[in-house]
């Protein structure tokens, strides 16, 4: 059973739908002690890095850095993502899990923010996250914030200068861009998350 | 191609199909529109949401009559992941700020029908308004699906909505609504220089030129074809390719 953290920012239902779409068993929940025991974990988000606060007062937060530490297949989606890193410039007072080097920031005044739609990812052939994704594929992006490039990136995106649109470490994965509403590249994505 | 907006939803057929099929096409996004929007209406809207929402895998939009946090809530509940308002945002700006503490700025569109209203000016040529030019417009709001002028400035209504945390700004011309005679690139320009939120241009989307040059000229972000039966679904994809080779970036092949 695949775990959809709901920590009650955004809408979990997309994810779900596609989970469903995939023949795959999820179940959306709060509570730690079901995402302790769950075989993966998603972490879905939309809204405010701050919200991930919720993670830390639920006990949640401790669920998830167990689970990862057992090498239980992790992915977080947009802010998901972001709170996966150390911290962001939208809620520096909110700590990431720091499982990614880097501090998420805002889009420069070059460009308009949100980035909002679909761009072109540049990824990784190494990557078993994007596997069968190439790069030129075009996925749907919605964020006021950006996580830096490092090491663990696997997929690349341009939008006022290059970000991280796609991590990958161990068992840890994580995508900036909305695999729930990019499509059958979306659906790819997260079939071969289930996968592992 | 900013996706499909739907008049008339009886004559058009089944929303939650029409829409799988669009994406199919190589739509971006579905917008599902309930023009009749009545109070009545609003369960069995919920319920097409939800149809329609089940099988679609891209943004999907929904507009039309929101009034409130609540009617905008069992929207969401529903399956849409982002909500278009209008009317309730004019007679009620805060809405815009409530829907956005709750579910993001990324999910709150602010739609704006916009009028072209000639300036009047004085006929010895000592124009008011200083620089103003005869043939030079300002854009005034419209509510109520263009019934009612609101005297609001479109493009100071714009910067407020993106203010009070709009995400993106749907903006229609009423004098292009329907005509295929081209959008109006003066105001979408006008608005999108004006805000930092991406904007949608509406209204008057015709051959593939008028596409190129709402993007190039209105600078526009997206563009919503509302007619978007004239094209039909074939014509679609051949757009979407005839837009990349002019220039225009655009997820094709999908």
């Amino acid at each position: 059973m695949i775990a959809l953290v709901d920590y009650r920012a955004g809408n979990l239902s997309s994810v779900k739908k596609a989970l469903d779409h995939l023949d795959v068993d999820a179940a959306i929940t709060s509570d730690p002690e079901l995402v302790a025991r769950a075989d993966k974990i998603i972490l879905p988000g939309v809204g405010h890095f701050s919200a991930t606060s919720v993670l830390d007062e639920t006990g949640l937060r401790g669920a998830i850095v167990e689970s990862a530490k057992r090498g239980v297949p992790f992915l977080g989606i947009c802010v998901g993502m972001q709170w996966m890193f150390d911290s962001s410039e939208e809620a520096p007072e909110t700590p990431g899990l720091g499982l990614f080097p880097g501090r998420c920031e805002r889009f420069p005044e070059s460009v308009k923010s949100p980035h909002v739609g679909w761009n072109t990812l540049v990824c990784d052939d190494q990557s078993r996250l994007l596997r069968g994704i190439p790069t030129g594929s075009f996925v749907y992006f919605t964020h006021s914030y950006r996580a830096p490039l490092q090491e663990g990136t696997v997929a690349r995106c341009e939008y006022g200068g290059e970000f991280s649109a796609a991590v990958e470490k161990d068992r840890l994965f994580g995508v900036q861009f909305h695999p729930e509403k990019s499509g059958a590249t979306g659906l790819k994505v997260l079939q071969n998350f289930c996968g592992f | 191609m900013k996706g499909v907006q739907f008049q008339r939803l009886r004559d058009a057929g089944d929303p939650a199909q029409l829409a799988a099929a669009h994406s199919e096409a190589g739509a971006d996004e579905v917008v599902l529109l309930d023009i009749s929007a009545t109070h009545e209406a609003r369960a069995t809207l919920c319920d097409t949401v939800r149809r329609t929402a089940r099988e679609l895998f891209i943004p999907f939009t929904v507009g039309g009559g929101i009034r409130s946090l609540e009617e905008a809530m069992a929207v969401f509940d529903a399956g849409a992941d982002k909500i278009s308002i209008n009317s309730a945002a004019l007679a009620n700006p805060s809405l815009i700020t409530q829907i956005a503490g709750r579910y993001g700025s990324q999910a709150v569109i602010v739609a704006i029908d916009a009028k072209r209203i000639k300036l009047n000016l004085n006929t010895d040529g000592d124009a008011k308004d200083g620089a103003a030019r005869d043939g030079d417009a300002r854009f005034e709001a419209y509510v109520s699906g263009g019934r009612k002028s609101t005297g609001r400035d479109a493009v100071a209504w714009a910067r407020e909505a993106e203010d009070r945390g709009a995400g993106e700004v749907l903006l229609t011309s009423m004098d292009r609504d329907g005509t295929g005679a081209g959008f109006d690139c003066d105001l979408t320009l006008a608005v999108s220089q004006a805000v930092r939120i991406p904007v949608i241009a509406s209204g008057g989307g015709g051959d593939t030129q008028s596409f190129v040059d709402v993007f190039q000229r209105g600078g526009a972000d997206a563009a919503l074809a509302a007619s978007i039966f004239h094209f039909g679904l074939r014509h679609l994809a051949d757009l979407k390719s005839e837009l990349q080779s002019a220039g225009i970036p655009m997820r094709w092949p999908c």
